[in-house]
């Protein structure tokens, strides 16, 4: 089992919790302009890094709250929470 | 020829026997028939105040505690929501009371009376007894009297409320339909405490 820090109801076990995805990708400024080779990009295309990425989670069981993760993808630690309204913090 | 009214019968109005026969250490019982308002407003404008105004009671902001105002308990369940529970029968008044405080501004109240039940768990082994079927910190350090969480217990998910953590009195507030399935697994879990009791 592993705890995920919620960042409104703190550390939480991971089963209370759903995944959803790479974080900060940015709907298309002007949609209609987009190829379907742009949508496919926006659609599915997704960085798949060994190392710390961040990704949007959903604290289904409890707050139901979507918030920010930065997790190491090696080693599933989770470096890093914060809410949508807050900027992506540094991490080393 | 004479027609049976029909009664109302709480979700675990079957195991009120089995439910008083725990074993020494843990007391458990059904609190039927609460009234529960969910209400969903914005914590910083008009009509929150407006609300806490009709209460008397403030909506707490600290996320996962409730705060009680005579017979009201007002539930953190998000950082805009709340549960508002009370004695049986005060859903159609509390309602009411909350629609007149939002009045234009922007806001939801739902009645969830029949959404869930109560079971009240208490006694010295209350809280050994949810260990073994949630991982959240129930020490009365950090779980303290007035925190309430979301959480699955034994997998179903129950709304836990400590209104005494010192003097282990839990409530838990289960959806209607999970309601004998958690309590069928609160009397397994405490079968061993009547072996091992004083
Ligand atoms: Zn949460």
């Amino acid at each position: 089992m592993q705890l995920i820090p919620c960042p409104w109801c703190g550390p939480r076990d991971e089963v209370e919790f759903h995944y959803g995805g790479a974080a900060h990708v940015a709907y298309p400024e002007d949609p209609q302009s987009l190829t379907d080779e742009d949508w496919a990009r926006y659609v599915f295309f997704r960085d798949n890094p060994k190392g710390p990425f961040a990704e949007r989670w959903c604290h289904t069981a409890s707050c139901r709250r979507w918030f920010n993760a930065i997790r190491d993808t090696a080693t599933h630690q989770v470096l890093a929470v914060y809410r949508m309204d807050e900027a992506k913090p540094v991490t080393s | 020829m004479t027609v049976d009214h029909p009664q109302r019968r709480s979700p675990l109005a079957h195991l009120t026997a089995e439910l008083a026969a725990t074993p020494v250490g843990v007391s458990l019982s059904e609190v039927p028939f609460l009234t529960q308002l969910n209400l969903r407003v914005d914590p910083l404008g008009r009509a929150a105040r407006a609300v806490e105004e009709a209460l008397g009671a403030t909506l707490p902001t600290a996320a996962n505690t409730a705060v009680a105002a005579g017979d009201l308990d007002v539930l953190w369940l998000g950082p805009d929501e709340w549960l508002l529970v009370a004695p049986e029968g005060r859903q159609e008044s509390l309602e009411k009371s909350l629609r007149q405080a939002i009045g234009t501004e922007h806001g939801a109240v739902v009645d969830l009376s029949a959404h869930r039940t109560t079971v009240e768990l208490s006694g010295a082994l209350a809280r050994d007894l949810l260990a073994k079927g949630c991982s959240l910190d129930l020490h009365p350090a950090v779980f303290t009297t007035g925190s309430c969480a979301q959480l699955p217990l034994a997998q179903a998910p129950v709304l836990l409320l400590a209104r005494d953590s010192e003097m282990p009195r839990y409530w838990l507030l289960v959806r209607t339909s999970f309601a004998p399935y958690v309590a069928a697994w609160l009397l397994d879990a405490c079968v061993e405490y009547a072996a091992s009791g004083p």
